[in-house]
C-alpha cells in the first residue's frame, strides 16, 4: 500500500513530518527490562504550510501533545524525519537544534506550570533573548515592552510576578515569551483549555491578530473541536497515535468521513435555540479508548466503530486522499 | 410549573472569612427552585459561586466558610436547620451528589464494591451478600458491562468515564429525589462526556429524580437543561427556561458569554469578548457586579446593584436595562 502524504504542490511547506513514531519503553520485572512499548505517536506524516494554522485535535491519549514535543525536539522521535524549512532536524543533537529554536516556539496549556514563579515578568519575557541573542540589557528591555504591549499586557507590570496575574494574563505572558524572538512557527498545546470562555475568546482573538501581524504559522493542538475549528485552516484528527483524517476545516465539519470524526462531532453539545421539542438522535461513540500499550490490530478505532467489518481487524488503513480538496482519511470504507 | 418545588433555595448567603478580616461573599443572596423531575442548570464561570451554592445545599461548607443566611427546603423539610447527624442521613438518601473529579471522591484503598455496599448498607437494611448483589446490579444499570469484575477493582484501575459511572451508581443506590452534579464531565473527553450525560438523563428518568446540573458549558445547558440559572459574582443575574434564555437573552453578561463561544455551525472571524476578569469575591463592586465589564453600563449601575426584575412569568434578569419591562 502506498502512503500518500498530505501535500500540495502549490503551497510551500514550512514543516514536513514524515512517518514519525514515538514509542516509550515500558520497563518491568526485577531487571527493569523493556517488556513493551507505549506507542504514543505511531507513524504520522503531514505538512504545515507557511502562514496557515493546522489544528490537531484528539482526546487524551491520542498522542497529540507528544507529537508537538517531538516536533520541537523536546523529545527525540523513535523513527521518522522532521523537515523545517527544508532542513532535516530530527537527527540533530540538542546543541545543533538551538538555532532552529529561534524559529520554533511553544505555548503550553498551563500558565502556572510553565512560568517560573521566582522570575518577574520582565525576566520571563526577556529570557529567550538572553539565550538566543547578544542584545544589550537596554535593547532587551525595549523589546520586552514592545511585545508586552502587543499581547495586551501593561508595560508597568514588568516587575510583577506570575502569581499576581489572572490565568488569561499569564497566558499572554507565555505568548509574549514565545514571540519575543520573532519565530516563524509556534506550537500551541492546549493554550486556552484552562481558561474560562470569556477569557478564552480574548486569547483566541489575540492569537489570530498576532498571526496576521507577524505572519506566524501555527500548529494548534487541542481537544476542543469548536476552538480548533475557530482558529484553524486545516484540521488533523488523531486517534491512538495516528492521524485518522486530515482536511480543510470546512470539508472536515461539513463532510466528516471517518466514523471517529463523525462521532466526535456528534458528541459536542451545541447551543440550539430552536424549539424543536424532539431531541435529535445522535450517534454516540461507545466504550473507552483502548490502551496505547496494546492497541487493536488493524484500524485503531475498530473496537469502538459502528461500521467496523472484518478487514478492519487485519489491514491497517492508510491515509488516502478522497475526492479532491486535500481531504485525507484512513478508513477502509473509502478504499 | 405550578407544582410544589422539590428544592427551594431562598436568599442563600455563604461567606468565607479570610485573613485580614476580608470576607469573600461566594454566594450572596441566591434564590431558585427545582421542581420534581426537572433539570435545572446553574451556569457560570469560575468564581461565580455555582459550586459553593451546590455545596451549601449539601451542607458541605467547611471553615472558614459559613452559611450566614437563607433557607433551603427539600419538599417540606428545612435542610438549613438540620443537625449534622440528620443531614448525614439525608445526604445519599434524598439528595445525592456527583463531583467533577471522581478520583478524589472515591477512596483509593477500597474496592468499588466496598464503597458501594457501604453506601447501600448505611441507608438500606440489607446484609453484606444482598448488598454485594445490589452493587453488581447497580453497576450493570449504569452501563458497566463487566460488573462482576469491576466490583472488585480499585478506583485507579478504572478509566475516568468508568469512575464517573461508579459515582453515578453510588448516587442512585438509595433512590434520591434530587441529584446534584457539579461539573460531572469537565475532566472527561468529549466522547465520554456525551456517554455520561446521556446516562445521567437515563437515570433521572428511570428513578424519577430531579437534576441540578452545575456547569460552565452552555452547550451542555442547551442540550440537557429545562431551565437555566446564570450566576455571576455570587448572585443570580438571569433565570429562564433554557430555550427562552438562549433565544431572548437579556443580561449583557449572558449575551457576552454566548458570543464568546466558538461556534461549530457558523464561522466568525473574531469572537465576542467580555473585557476584564471576574472580580474576586472579597472585593465586589458596590453597584452592579458586572459594571466594570459591561459594554452597556450606565451611571446608575455604578451606584447600586439592580434587583432581579421579573420580565415575564418565567424570566428574571438583574439589569437596569430591563427594569421597565417588569411585570406585576
Amino acid at each position: 500500500m502506498t502512503t500518500t502524504l498530505p501535500q500540495a504542490a502549490t503551497k510551500e511547506a514550512l514543516l514536513d513530518v514524515h512517518h514519525i513514531k514515538k514509542y516509550f519503553p515500558i520497563k518491568g520485572g526485577i531487571f527493569r527490562r523493556t517488556i513493551g512499548h507505549l506507542k504514543a505517536v505511531d507513524d504520522v506524516s503531514f505538512s504545515v504550510y507557511k502562514g496557515e494554522t493546522l489544528g490537531i485535535v484528539g482526546e487524551s491519549g491520542s498522542g497529540k501533545s507528544t507529537l508537538g514535543r517531538v516536533i520541537l525536539k523536546l523529545m527525540d522521535p523513535t523513527e521518522g524525519e522532521i523537515y523545517f524549512n527544508g532542513n532535516e532536524i530530527s537527527k540533530l543533537k540538542q546543541r545543533e537544534v538551538r538555532p532552529y529554536r529561534r524559529d520554533m516556539q511553544m505555548v503550553f496549556q498551563d500558565p502556572f506550570g510553565s512560568l517560573n514563579s521566582k522570575m518577574s515578568v520582565a525576566e520571563l519575557i526577556e529570557e529567550p533573548l538572553v539565550v538566543q541573542t547578544s542584545l544589550s540589557k537596554q535593547e532587551r528591555k525595549h523589546k520586552a515592552i514592545e511585545i508586552m504591549e502587543k499581547v495586551g499586557l501593561r508595560a508597568d507590570d514588568r516587575m510583577k510576578y506570575p502569581h499576581e496575574f489572572s490565568g488569561g494574563q499569564r497566558q499572554r505572558i507565555s505568548i509574549a515569551r514565545a514571540l519575543i524572538i520573532h519565530p516563524q512557527f509556534v506550537i500551541c498545546d492546549e493554550p486556552v483549555s484552562a481558561l474560562d470562555v470569556s477569557i478564552q475568546a480574548q486569547v483566541l482573538n489575540l492569537m489570530k491578530d498576532l498571526q496576521d501581524d507577524l505572519s506566524l504559522t501555527y500548529l494548534f493542538i487541542a481537544h476542543d473541536l469548536s476552538v480548533v475549528k475557530h482558529i484553524s485552516d486545516r484540521i488533523a484528527v488523531m486517534y491512538l497515535g495516528r492521524i485518522v483524517e486530515i482536511a480543510p476545516k470546512k470539508a472536515l465539519y461539513d463532510n466528516a468521513l471517518h466514523p471517529y470524526t463523525q462521532g466526535l462531532l456528534a458528541s459536542i453539545p451545541v447551543i440550539e435555540t430552536e424549539e424543536t421539542g424532539t431531541k435529535r438522535e445522535k450517534v454516540r461513540i461507545t466504550g473507552d479508548l483502548p490502551s496505547p500499550v496494546s492497541p487493536p490490530s488493524g484500524c485503531p478505532f475498530r473496537t469502538r466503530c459502528p461500521m467496523a467489518h472484518e478487514r478492519c481487524s487485519v489491514d491497517r488503513p492508510e491515509l488516502t486522499m478522497v475526492g479532491d480538496d486535500e481531504h485525507y482519511v484512513a478508513c477502509h470504507l473509502y478504499t | 410549573m405550578n407544582q410544589v418545588p422539590l428544592l427551594s433555595v431562598h436568599d442563600l448567603k455563604t461567606y468565607f472569612y479570610l485573613e485580614q478580616n476580608r470576607i469573600a461573599k461566594a454566594v450572596d443572596g441566591v434564590s431558585f427552585t427545582v421542581s420534581p423531575g426537572e433539570t435545572v442548570a446553574i451556569v457560570g464561570e469560575s468564581g461565580s459561586g455555582k459550586s459553593i451554592t451546590a455545596l451549601s445545599i449539601m451542607k458541605l461548607i467547611e471553615k472558614p466558610g459559613k452559611i450566614v443566611e437563607g433557607s433551603i427546603h427539600l419538599e417540606e423539610k428545612v435542610i438549613s436547620s438540620l443537625s449534622s447527624k440528620q443531614m448525614t442521613k439525608l445526604r445519599g438518601n434524598e439528595i445525592a451528589m456527583v463531583f467533577q473529579e471522581p478520583m478524589t471522591a472515591l477512596n483509593p484503598v477500597y474496592t468499588v464494591g466496598n464503597q458501594i455496599t457501604e453506601m447501600i448498607r448505611k441507608h438500606r437494611k440489607l446484609d453484606k451478600k444482598q448488598a454485594q448483589i445490589e452493587a453488581i446490579n447497580l453497576l450493570k444499570i449504569v452501563g458497566i458491562s463487566r460488573a462482576e469484575d469491576v466490583v472488585n477493582d480499585y478506583p485507579h484501575q478504572l478509566s475516568g468515564g468508568m469512575r464517573q459511572r461508579v459515582m453515578i451508581a453510588m448516587a442512585i443506590s438509595c433512590n434520591p429525589k434530587l441529584l446534584i452534579a457539579d461539573e460531572p464531565t469537565t475532566a472527561l473527553d468529549v466522547t465520554i462526556q456525551a456517554q455520561i450525560l446521556d446516562l445521567m438523563v437515563e437515570m433521572k428518568e428511570r428513578y424519577h429524580m430531579a437534576l441540578l446540573l452545575i456547569t460552565h458549558d452552555l452547550g451542555i445547558v442547551s442540550e440537557y437543561a429545562d431551565r437555566v440559572v446564570v450566576m455571576y459574582g455570587g448572585q443570580v443575574v438571569e433565570e429562564a427556561p433554557t430555550k427562552q434564555l438562549l433565544r431572548t437573552t437579556k443580561h449583557p453578561y449572558t449575551k457576552g458569554l454566548l458570543e464568546s463561544l466558538p461556534n461549530l455551525k457558523e464561522d466568525v472571524d473574531r469572537l465576542g469578548t467580555i473585557k476584564g476578569t471576574v472580580p474576586p469575591a472579597y472585593a465586589l463592586p458596590n453597584g452592579c457586579r458586572f459594571y466594570d465589564r459591561c459594554p452597556l453600563a450606565m451611571e446608575k449601575c455604578k451606584e447600586a446593584n439592580p434587583e432581579l426584575y421579573q420580565v415575564n412569568t418565567s424570566h428574571t434578569v438583574r439589569c437596569y436595562l430591563h427594569e421597565k419591562e417588569e411585570i406585576e
